[in-house]
This record gives structure tokens, sequence and C-alpha cells, in this order.
């Protein structure tokens, strides 16, 4: 009898096709050049920032007093710079004003796009799907004019009627009852911003539920409302989260229309209600102009503290995607 | 003008007493049946004069090539085909004799008593396979308490029990193709239809998973009808009492016999009927 030996594995070799390299090269290339895109904004912000983390450190986050000690002459050595920068109110109302936003939104955009796919005619689906892609193009300058314009006078109704019927939870109480410039009524004008986004996200995700799977629902005996909350919604929640992280990414991001509705003050608040607030990026826009050497310096530190804040929201985000998408 | 030319030809090939025997009075019929039937999409005329009898407990077989109105037919008689814009229908669908398609009658409330299984397995994906089980008990609002019972017994009656009552908290997708298409039957005995429908419910599957789905088949024919459509002509022939012989000459789809299954194999009366079963076309 003999014995077989176990043949050790032939090695595989490929061959690209001439227009499988170009395609190759092609697409090596754009990976690798956004990469290295957001790797030279990173050490940029790093670069420029150092200082003002060596000087300020930890307090830079926590701390809330922004001054700029801009009359002391450049080169004159006479009298120190007291010049002291933290922005610990401005993130904390970036993430204030961006949870009102999408508290709003997430709800508004799943019944929109809830709505658009299994419930609006025939007729006028095209139109709204048309209408929805537009509006998230509009600029978000325009929906801060929108903003203080016309939405604010409904916006301060509604934050009184907040304010006199659950004041006495403590985020709704006001030290002045001035709601025109609250961090709630920006919330708002920032919801209607991103929910088209979403809204566009969701339309689309749900969309490509199986047909076979809705139509199992009605083969049970089910009624539309119950194909959408057994199938339809399960079914897209991981899109819709991808979605909504999306439009969080702008609520955190958002510039001129936070810079349009809000009084940046340098103060700890939680009250929603109260004409305080600000956040980080329309802080940046509204000192950019009249900045010294080292204010601009914390500036670009600060943008340094938001690129952080996205990219963590960004991997919690698809964190979350992943454990929710349903294994099928 | 065409319709009704149509209509007549029909109804001289098809001998309706002759599928399930039940002679004189209609009214009194137990089973499902439909009368003159049609179908349309827009403008498209896809179906024209089905007559058909399905006495009660009995398989009754769908067979013909493909685009010859099966799959139309077959979601006529649970009131899916609705639900594409622009379809159309004429005629009646008896249940008992009490036309489904009557104002007063409840489209879900039908759909509870005629059921559906598809041609791809679909277990729900974010539910486990007990959720998927008690998912119509759920959907139509039915009032239960015996959920653990519902689920075993039907299991059980789908074949399925034995491989998954350890594991009914795994998720439906975690099962094999054929286990998962058995699921899907579980899932449509579950709400207790009178009919069950199945649009080639094996074409996904193997040959092994295949035979499993039969045998299933005809215990359920013990206590409910099934109506099957299928392209396999040994699956036709190993599962049904009935088949019944659809076809297309370009323009919408027709009946052309419907027999017991063992004259449609052996001895059809239509010669193109012949040809088919023996695999000549289609």
């Amino acid at each position: 009898m003999t014995t077989v030996e176990t043949p050790t594995p032939r090695e595989m070799t490929v061959i690209y096709s001439r227009a499988d390299r170009i395609f190759r090269g092609i697409v090596t290339a754009g990976a690798l050049t956004s990469l290295l895109l957001l790797g030279l904004i990173a050490s940029f912000l790093i670069f420029r920032s150092a200082g003002t983390f060596r000087e300020f450190g930890l307090n830079f986050i926590t701390g809330t007093e922004w001054f700029s000690d801009g009359f002391r002459e450049v080169g004159d050595e006479s009298r120190p710079d007291n010049s002291v920068f933290s922005i610990g109110p401005m993130i904390v109302g970036s993430l204030v004003v961006a949870t009102i936003a999408m508290l709003f939104a997430i709800p508004l955009s799943i019944g929109g796009a809830l709505y658009i796919e299994f419930y609006a005619p025939r007729s006028i689906y095209r139109v709204l799907v048309a209408m929805l892609d537009l509006a998230a193009a509009i600029p978000s300058l325009i929906f801060g004019l929108w903003g203080i314009e016309i939405f604010t006078s409904f916006g301060v109704r509604w934050a009184t009627l907040l304010n006199d019927r659950l004041g006495f939870i403590p985020i709704f109480s006001v030290e002045f009852e001035n709601f025109g410039r609250s961090p709630f009524v920006a919330g708002c004008v920032l919801a209607s911003l991103v929910v088209p986004i979403t809204t566009s996200v969701a339309r689309e995700v749900y969309s490509r539920t199986p047909r076979d799977l809705i139509d199992t629902c009605y083969a049970l005996g089910g009624s539309k409302w119950g194909a959408i909350r057994s199938v339809v919604m399960p079914y897209g929640r991981s899109g819709v989260i991808a979605g909504a992280m999306l439009g969080l990414g702008r609520a955190l991001g958002e510039t001129v229309a936070i810079y349009l509705m809000l009084n940046l003050v340098f103060k700890y608040s939680y009250q929603v209600l109260d004409s305080t607030g600000g956040n980080v990026a329309s802080m940046i826009a509204l000192k950019f102009g009249e900045a010294t050497d080292k204010e601009i310096s914390a500036l670009i530190a600060s943008g340094l503290v938001l690129f952080v804040i996205t990219l963590i929201v960004n991997m919690i985000a698809s964190n979350i995607v992943q454990r929710t998408t349903p294994r099928a | 003008m065409t319709q009704r030319t149509m209509n007549m030809t029909t109804s001289d090939l098809t001998d309706m007493n002759k599928v399930g025997g039940a002679q004189g009075d209609s009214t009194s019929f137990r089973g499902l049946e439909t009368r003159s039937v049609h179908a349309w999409f827009g403008k498209h005329h896809a179906l024209a004069g089905v007559s058909l009898r399905f006495p009660e407990r009995t398989v009754t077989g769908l067979i013909g090539p493909s685009g010859c109105g099966k799959s139309t037919f077959i979601r006529l008689l649970n009131r899916m085909h609705e639900f594409i814009p622009s379809a159309a229908m004429a005629g009646s669908v008896l249940l008992n004799g009490s036309d489904i398609y009557d104002p007063s009658e409840d489209p879900a409330m039908i759909r509870l008593k005629v059921g559906m299984v598809f041609q791809k397995p679909n277990p729900f994906p974010a539910m486990t396979i007990r959720e998927n089980v008690l998912a119509g008990i759920k959907l139509a609002h039915l009032k239960r308490d015996n959920h653990d019972d519902i689920v075993e017994q039907c299991l059980t009656r789908a074949g399925l029990w034995k491989e998954v009552k350890d594991r009914l908290d795994a998720s439906g997708g975690s099962l094999s193709g054929g286990q998962q298409q058995r699921l899907c039957i579980a899932r449509s005995l579950a709400v207790e239809p009178q009919v069950l429908l199945m649009d080639e419910p094996c074409s996904a599957l193997d040959p092994g998973s295949t035979l499993r789905i039969e045998e299933t088949i005809k215990e359920l024919a013990e206590k409910i009808t099934v109506i099957i459509v299928t392209h396999n002509m040994q699956q036709a022939s190993r599962v049904s009492d009935y088949c019944a012989f659809f076809l297309t000459d370009g323009g919408p789809g027709y009946l052309v016999e419907a027999d017991s299954t063992r004259k449609i194999f052996t001895n059809p009366s239509d010669p193109r009927t012949a040809d088919y079963v023996q695999g000549k076309f289609g």
C-alpha cells in the first residue's frame, strides 16, 4: 500500500487586463487623494492649534472665557498678553442645538419618507421627490434668513407655550422671557435644514424594502400600517440611522444659520428657551475677521475640536449602523 | 366584443363540474370557486374567462408556460392583485359561496382566510423563528393566548418543528433555504387559513427541500385547500389531486383544461395539454 503524500497548495497567479490595471490605478489614486487630504487637514489643524493647547491645556475645552487682548501692540513686550481662550459653552451649545434639531428632524423625516413612499398619490410622488432634493440643496443662509424673518414668531409662540406648561422642568425655565434668540428656536430652524437630507435618505432606504416582504404582511391579513411597522421600518432602520447621522453632521457644523439666529454667550446654559447659546462653527465665523494671530490659533484649535467631535459622532454612527443591520 | 368571444371559448373548453365533481347548486359549494375571471394591468388584458373550482381539502396544481397568467390568477384569489397600480378584474371569486370581491368584504379578512406562500423564502429579517410564526397573529390583531402551542403546532404541520424546537429565538434568516420556506408555510398557517395559495414555492430550493415541502403540502391538504403554481411537471403529478392547464397565444392567458391530475398526465382532452405535460413546449 502506498502512502499518499499531502501536496503543497499551488500558488495562484492573477493576470489583470490593461483596462483592469488602469481602472485600479484611477480608483486607488482617488481613494489615496481623499485620505491624503483628510490627513493634511488634520495635520494643519493640529500644527496651527498646538500653541493654544500648550498654553491653555484642557481648560481650552472646559473653560468659559474668550478674551482677546487685542489692544496690545505687535511686538510690545512691556506688558504680558492677557488673552484667554476657551470654548466650553460653544461645545455644549453645538451639542444642545444639534440635539434639539435632531429631536424634531428624525420623526419628521421618518413620517415624511413613509408618506411619500407609501401614502402619497402616485401623481404627486415625483414632484415630492424632486422638491425634497431641491430643498436639500438650498443654502443654509436662506434657512437662516427665513428663520429670523418668518419662523421666529412661530418659534417664540411654541417656546412660550413650553415655558408656560413645562417651565418647572429646569431645561424649560428661563431667566428672561425673551425666547426669540434661544437654542430652541435655532434648533427648530436647524431641523428644517436637516429634514430634507434625512428624509431623502430615509425615503430611498424605505423604497428598497423587498416588495415580497410587504406582500407577505398583506397576505397575512395585515394592514398597510402593520406592514410598515413590522417590515418597512425594521428593514430601513440602519439606513435611516445613517441618514440621521448625515443630518447630525450638518447640524453640528452649521455656521451661517446659527450665526444669524443666536447670540453668542460664553456661559454654560442648559436652558434651551433662554436667549443665550452659540456653537463652535458660528463662533469661528464670528471671530475670524478681526482676530489677532494668537486668536486665530485658538480659532483653529476650535476647528480641531469640532473636527474631532464630528469624527466621534461618525464612528458611533457607523457602529450603530453595523449593529442594527438585520442579517437576513 | 373580443372579451365575450374568449369567454365563450374558454367555457366551452372547461367543464367546471369535472373539477371537484360538485354538481348542481353552486352556492352550496364548499371551497373556492372562480367564475369567468378576467384580469387587466392597465390596458393589457392578462387573463380571460377562467372558471374553476377548488374543492375543500384538495391540492390543485396550476401549470402552464411562463406568462400565461397563473401567478396573476392566484393573486386574484386572495385580493393581492389589486396592489398592482392600474390592475383591474372582472368576474367573481367565491369562497364557500360568497363573493370575496363584494364591496362589503374587508380584503384583509379575505387574506386571513386565503393565505399565500411566495416563490422566494422570505422570513421577516428582523424577527426570530418564533416571532416569524406569530407575525400574522400580531399583524391581524388576532386574540390568541396560547402562543407557545400555536408555534409548536404550525411548525409541526410545516414539518420544521424537530429541526428548530431548540432554537426558536434564532433569527429566521439563520435557517437554510428549504427550512426558511417551511417557516414561511408555518407563518401562513398560524392565522388558520381555509385556503393556502403557493406561487412556485420550491423553485428556489434544492431537490431534497422540495420533497420535504411536497410532503408538507400533502399533509396540509388533510385540513385545508391548497392551490399551487408550479413549473415542475413531476411536482404537479406528485403533489396535486387536480391540475389546471393555462396557456396564452400571445393575448390574454386562458384555461385550456382542468381535470384530475391522473387524467391530465395520462389522457388529457386537449392535445396542447398532452404536448405540454410531455415537455414538448413551454
